[in-house]
């Protein structure tokens, strides 16, 4: 039990610390699609990692059922969002910032 | 489509909707049990009024079981390419240089086309802006994702997972 408290508190620090690094993302990126790139690691990585670590403390019942379902619907709806955040962004003519290396 | 389909589709997606039910309500009397079922009614009605239950695919709730060994293998990239970005977040550089590109989808169907632009979506450091028949426009955060997506990985994985005749 207290290994499983251990790895579900690192997970959840993790998810936590990633989300701070999004978050550091979208004020270092230069324009609006950038920030978006960056802003996914927070949907993805921060809450994937979070509600991993609350599936885990909470063992096998219904309330980790519904943890595993607010998942699925998340990853879901977020890439969704995003696709119509930046489409009507390119559709509003904000040119995105190019840069070839 | 025939008749047989769509009374399937009904059938189908109040079984759904009851089992979504039960498993969020964690109630079990009488009374909230039959309120339940009146709302899975309900939406079942509305949803089938507004011509909803009509896809181009047979049995929608079944169908997305083909794509479960997928979401495996796309929650690996996720986290592979979360790395990445967290990796040019953190150099104080920055590191970046975002590109525009077209990338070709071969999916037959619009469920697997969706499922193929949420994930170029989902996996950071890549969105796709616009679909354009079997064209995806992606914005890329840099030269290695553009191109990892145009090595077309991920589009054959979801045509074979959709071309799977299993369900």
């Amino acid at each position: 039990m207290d290994i499983i408290n251990l790895v579900s508190s690192l997970f959840i620090t993790i998810g936590a610390l990633s989300i701070i690094v999004g978050l550091l993302g979208v004020y270092r990126m230069p324009d609006f699609y950038t920030r978006l790139h960056a802003a996914s690691i927070i949907d993805t990585l921060g809450t994937m990692l979070i509600l991993f670590g609350l599936i885990l403390y909470y063992g096998l019942n219904i309330v980790s059922l519904k943890l595993l379902l607010i998942l699925i619907f998340i990853l879901i709806t977020t890439p969704t969002a995003a696709h119509a955040l930046a489409k009507s962004a390119l559709h509003g003519n904000l040119k995105p910032i190019l840069k070839d290396d | 489509m025939s008749k047989y389909d769509i009374f399937f589709h009904k059938i189908s997606l109040i079984i759904s909707l009851a089992f979504l039910w039960v498993m969020l309500s964690g109630h079990y009397t009488p009374l909230l049990l039959s309120l339940g079922l009146l709302s899975v009614l309900i939406v079942a009605i509305i949803s089938s009024r507004m011509n909803l239950i009509i896809f181009d695919q047979p049995i929608l709730q079944l169908y997305f079981i083909k794509f479960i060994p997928y979401g495996f293998w796309l929650i690996f990239q996720i986290i592979k390419s979360n790395i990445d970005v967290c990796k040019r977040i953190l150099n104080p550089k920055l590191p970046i240089s975002p590109r525009l590109v077209t990338v070709r989808s071969s999916q037959l169907s619009n469920f697997a086309k969706v499922i193929y632009a949420n994930s170029i979506t989902l996996t950071p450091g890549t969105i796709s802006i616009d679909l354009d028949g079997s064209d995806i426009e992606v914005h890329s955060l840099s030269k290695i994702g553009a191109e990892g997506l145009k090595a077309g990985d991920m589009d054959r994985k979801i045509t074979s997972a959709e071309a799977n005749p299993y369900v």
